[in-house]
Order: C-alpha cells, then structure tokens, then sequence
C-alpha cells in the first residue's frame, strides 16, 4: 500500500506540491489528471526519488516503509517502477545488458543468484512479444532511436521484466496512436497482477479506456482537489476542467 | 638530457657490435640532433602537453639487449630482413624530433614486419611487449612494419609491465605501405601507473592503400603517443582511432597528424576519452590538405567523458587547408555524466556505481566497434569492461594506489 500524506516538493526553489494525500490500495488503479503545470510529473518523480526534487514536507510510506529514505534504485527494488514520461535515450548501452544489469540487481537484492544468460535471453523473448516490441529494437541501445511510440512500448517492456508492485505511468499515452495505445494498455493489462497497483497520469481518458481505473483524482495547482470513481474521467472528457476549478472558488 | 650523450658515448661501442650497419649509420647525426635540440620544452607546438623533461629526468638502466624471442613468420630481427627492407629504417620518422633521435642513437635492434607483394597473413600477428625487470628501467623499442603492395596483415602491438619498476619506454615505429595495400594496426597498453611511455608512429601510404589504425591506452601511468600519416599515393585511406581511459594521476596525451599530399585521399579520426579522478588528458590532432590535395575528404572527432570537476582534457582538433576542393570537418565536445540517463538507470534498480561503469563503457564502446577484428574486439569489451571496474589494474600492493 502507498500512503501519500500531506506532501509538499519542490524543484528549482520553486514549490510545486503544496499538500497532497494520497493511498494507494493493493490491487487498485488510481488515475491522476490535471492541466499541464499542475505537478502531475512532479508527484510521479518525488516517488521514485528523482535527485531535483526536494521533499520539504509530509511523507510518503510504502507497505509500511518510509520510502523518502530509500534511493531511487532501492525504491525499484521495493517494486516501484515508473514508465517515464520521455524516456531516455543511452547510446552505447545495448537493452540486453540494461535489463540484465536491472534485473540482476533486483534478484541481488532479494539474495537470488544472477539469472543465467539462457533463462534472460527466453524471458526478454517472452515479455517482448507480449507488447510487441520488435526484437530489432531490443538489439539496439536503449531507446536510440526509437520513435515516440516505440519508446513507451519500450517503457511497459521493461515494467514486464521487472513485475513491479506499484507502476506510475506518467503520460504514456502521449505520442501514442490510438493502435499503439491499444498494445500498449492491453499489455499492461495483460502483465498485471491482482496485487500489482497503478497510478496512471493523464490529460485523457482514452488511456483509461482500457486500464479501468477504480478511483480518479484531479490535481489543480499542487493539491488533489477532487476525488471519485471512473466516472470523473468521463465528465473531465466532456467538460474540460474549468468546471471544477469554479467549483472550487464558489466553495472558498 | 646530459646522462643520455654520456651514457651514449660510455656503451656506443657495445651497442654498435650488437646492432648492425642501418642502423649504427644512423647513431651520430641522431646524438647531433639530440645534444642541439635537447627535451622539447611545452613552447615546442606538438609537445605543448607533454612534459618531457620531467618524464625523462631519472636517471634508469637502459636495457640494450637485441631480440631474442623466436620470431613469427613475417618478422624478423632487422639484420636478417632483406636488404631492401633495411634500407628503410630511419627514412620514414621525423629525424628532427629529439625523442625520435634519442631512439635512433640508443635502440639496439629493429623488429621488422615485412609482408610481401600480394600476400594476405589470415593470422593477426602479436607483438607483446612485456616490461619486466629488477630495477627501474628504460627501453628504446624499433619497430619497421613494410606492406609490399597487395600485402594485406593485421598487427597487435600489447604493452603490458609484469613487475613494480619504474619503465620509461621509448617506442618508435615505422611503417611503408605499398599500393593497394592494407593493415589494421592495434597499440593496446595496459601497463601500470609507474610506467612512463613515449610512442612515435610515422606511417607512409601509397596509391590505394589502406590503415586502420587504434590506439587505447587502457591503463597507465604517464603516456605521450604521436602518430603521424603522410598519405602520398592517390586514393589511399586512413581510419585513426584512439580511446583512453585514466584514473588517479595518469596522464594521456595523443597527439595525430594526417597530412593528406596528394588528391582523392580519405582520413576519419575518432578519438574518445574517459577521465576520471584527477587525470589528464590532450588530444592535439592536426589534419593538413596540401596545395594540390583536391578531393580530400576528411572527418575528425574528438569526445571526451569527464567523470570529476577535478579530471581536465585539453582538446585541440586543426585543420588547415590549402586545395579548395575538399569535404572537411573537425569538432570536440567535452561533458559530464549524462545526469538523465543515470537516474533512468537508477529507476530500474541499476546502482548509481554500476550506472556510471555502463555509460563510461558506452561511450568507449564507439571506438572498440570501429575495430574490424571481431576476436580482438570482443577481447577489448570484456578489458574495458574490467578496467572500469578496477580489476585491471596491476598495482595491488603498490603505494600510489591505495
């Protein structure tokens, strides 16, 4: 379970999460929207622990663990993976020995033995196919030269490899066409396992279309303001999000 | 610079009755040269990184011993090359340098690679050069590779130091190629940080031929390598690579002329550093298109990794061009950790240690893929691979690394 409370970050000495509460069942998809600025990447990235963003308040616990004392790579150990938003490009460090490298760790971690070269190559075969990624792209380095596309089927590649417990898929629907959006939510949705947790970020509900969110929440200028089931999203699609900013200034 | 004439004129007769008549017909104008010239200082252009005098100011034994080992076929010592072959020694170096001549007055013997017309060695031929001593040591080393033309051969020089001495070595290598003819040539070092190396390369090309020629200096102590390509047949192409990687105190210095003479001649340089620590390192490489030299296409890069705000790279890519008729570029960037890359690695549970070891080694890796050797290649991903994780190095038990 992620037990976000009252969490205030920053970057750049400027304030961007003003407050946030957030708990993440087991097992539940939880769909973050919001207005571009509104800190969505931001939340996304205080999780994993990105380096330039500071925690100045509040805290965030994982099955029980404060996570903001762990580093980033421990916090992937723990089963927290993030399919980032751009990912990025590693010229020169082929895939293969990425997810080697990224599995090894993992299994280091919970004192297995290195994986041999056999049952990793089969399992790369595996996981690839089920998001279709060409098995020319899993030759190259990491995402050089992929197409945008490419790139976020890359990204849900790797959260096959890794099983996570909790995946944060900041906007993986940006730069998707409505095919790829397919492959990609339906290999999600394949890879998941009943206790495997999601926050889902978006600005549509197309992606959640498919993922079957059981809660939305909206955040607006740093602060979750709204909170319901699927049917949010609906309304946001056909509303925009105007609505529940005046919602908002009639309650203050 | 004084022991060196004193110690010449001590052993010059021991060291004429072991050579033979090339090259002790080459000894007294190269003592001339030496004793006028003495240690270029950092005001002389292509010594601006080096610091010779400081690199040659202890005073070691000279090793003087000819040859010994039983040869591979195609080498031989100098005395036993055909005469033709012989000729040769001295004609190709830059006579004027002083290191050159300090070679030419003190080396004993010559190994010589000759691969006559036509023939294509399926082998690469290995030189290893291993330093190993009880005392602190210093080596003049000859090497005169001729490519009779059509000869097509691979050569893999090793320079590696199996005991704790300080060596200073003194390489010079010729090397005539012939038309049409091709050579990959490889200098790998691997020594250790109390191995102090200068290496002079001078390569003649003829119509049509072919160099592929890399450099790496995996680990070191103090290294000064200088390669110069005179392209003087049509057509001939050259690829001059190079990668280094230092640590601690090590310094590199790689410094390359391409002089392209004559018309319709390709160059491509790519030379990658790593540095980490308090390393040094220079890359000073000028390309020269000659009046005349139309048709010249040439393309030299220069990238360099700093791991530290304490590691320092001087860079110097130059061309200077005199045809008008030319397709030429050159660059240098210098830069930090990629910080985006290391956290998406960090994300997927790789540490930040090991992050830093796989983008150091994919930014080697771009040279060691240019190598066409696919044996020697895969060799050299597993060395670097090792280096970077400090399992190469030779100084267990020395002070300077702990």
């Amino acid at each position: 379970m992620l037990k976000i409370e009252n969490l205030h970050a920053s970057t750049g000495g400027k304030e961007i999460l003003k407050g946030v509460n957030l708990t993440v069942q087991d097992g539940e998809i939880h769909a973050v929207m919001g207005l571009n600025g509104a800190g969505k990447s931001t939340l996304s990235n205080v999780i994993v622990g990105h380096p330039a963003y500071e925690v100045t308040q509040g805290s965030i616990t994982w099955d029980g663990k404060n996570l903001l004392a762990l580093s980033p790579e421990e916090r992937a150990h723990e089963g927290i993976f993030l399919s980032f938003q751009q990912p990025t490009e590693i010229p020169g460090v082929s895939m293969v020995n990425f997810m080697r490298a990224a599995l090894n760790a993992k299994r280091k971690y919970q004192g297995l033995d290195p994986m041999s070269a056999g049952d990793f190559l089969k399992l790369m075969r595996e996981k690839r196919a089920i998001v279709e990624l060409d098995s020319k792209l899993a030759s190259r380095s990491v995402n050089e030269g992929f197409s945008g596309g490419e790139k976020k089927r890359n990204e849900i590649f790797q959260m096959a490899m890794l099983e996570p417990k909790l995946a944060i898929l900041d906007e993986t629907d940006s730069g998707l066409d409505v095919d790829a959006l397919r492959i990609v939510a339906e290999g999600f949705n394949r890879l998941r396992r009943p206790e495997t947790s999601a926050i889902v970020i978006t600005h549509y509900q197309r992606l959640l279309d498919y993922l079957k969110p059981d809660v939305v929440h909206v955040l607006i200028d740093g602060r979750i303001v709204k909170t319901a089931g699927p049917e949010l999203a609906t309304e946001i699609e056909n509303r925009g999000f105007d609505w529940i900013r005046n919602e908002l200034e009639n309650k203050e | 610079m004084r022991q060196y004439i004193d110690f010449y004129h001590e052993v010059k007769e021991t060291i004429a009755r072991r050579s033979c008549d090339e090259m002790n017909a080459c000894r007294e104008a190269a003592l001339h040269t030496f004793s006028s010239q003495g240690f270029p200082s950092q005001k002389v252009e292509r010594y601006r990184y080096a610091q010779v005098e400081a690199d040659f100011s202890p005073n070691y034994g000279i090793a003087l011993t000819p040859l010994a080992a039983k040869l591979p076929p195609h080498c031989f010592r100098i005395a036993e090359a055909e005469s033709r072959v012989r000729a040769i020694y001295n004609k190709v170096a830059d006579k004027d340098d002083s290191i050159v001549a300090l070679n030419t007055m003190l080396c004993v013997d010559t190994l010589v690679v000759h691969v006559p017309r036509g023939v294509r060695v399926e082998h690469p031929i290995q030189i290893s050069n291993i330093l190993k001593g009880e005392q602190d040591t210093m080596v003049c080393r000859r090497i005169l590779i001729v490519m009779d033309e059509l000869a097509e051969a691979s050569v893999i020089i090793t320079d590696r130091a199996a005991s704790q001495n300080h060596f200073l070595t003194n390489q010079v290598i010729e090397v005539v190629m012939g038309e049409g003819s091709h050579l990959s040539l490889y200098d790998v070092e691997e020594t250790h940080l109390l191995c102090t190396r200068y290496s002079s390369v001078f390569v003649q090309q003829g119509r049509n031929s072919r160099l592929h020629h890399t450099c790496l200096t995996l680990f070191n102590g103090h290294t000064r390598n200088r390669l110069d390509v005179m392209l003087q047949g049509e057509g001939s192409e050259v690829t001059a690579n190079g990668c280094v990687i230092a640590d601690k105190m090590q310094r590199v210095d790689n410094n390359t002329l391409i002089d392209h003479q004559v018309p319709g001649c390709t160059s491509g340089e790519l030379y990658k550093y790593v540095l980490d620590d308090n390393a040094v390192g220079a890359f000073a490489g000028k390309v020269l298109v000659r009046p005349g030299a139309q048709r010249t296409a040439s393309n030299e890069t220069n990238a360099n990794l700093l791991a530290t705000r304490t590691a320092r790279m001087y860079a110097q890519p130059m061309l200077e061009i005199y045809a008008d008729d030319v397709r030429c570029s050159h660059g240098s960037t210098v830069g930090q950790m990629d910080e985006a890359a290391l956290f998406y690695m960090r994300q997927r549970g790789i540490d930040e240690q090991e992050a830093r070891l796989l983008l150091k080694a994919a930014f080697i890796t771009e040279v060691i893929e240019t190598i066409p050797l696919e044996s020697l290649r895969d060799r050299l991903r597993v060395l670097v691979d090792k280096r970077l994780r400090g399992e190469l190095s030779k100084c267990e038990g020395c002070k300077l690394c702990k």
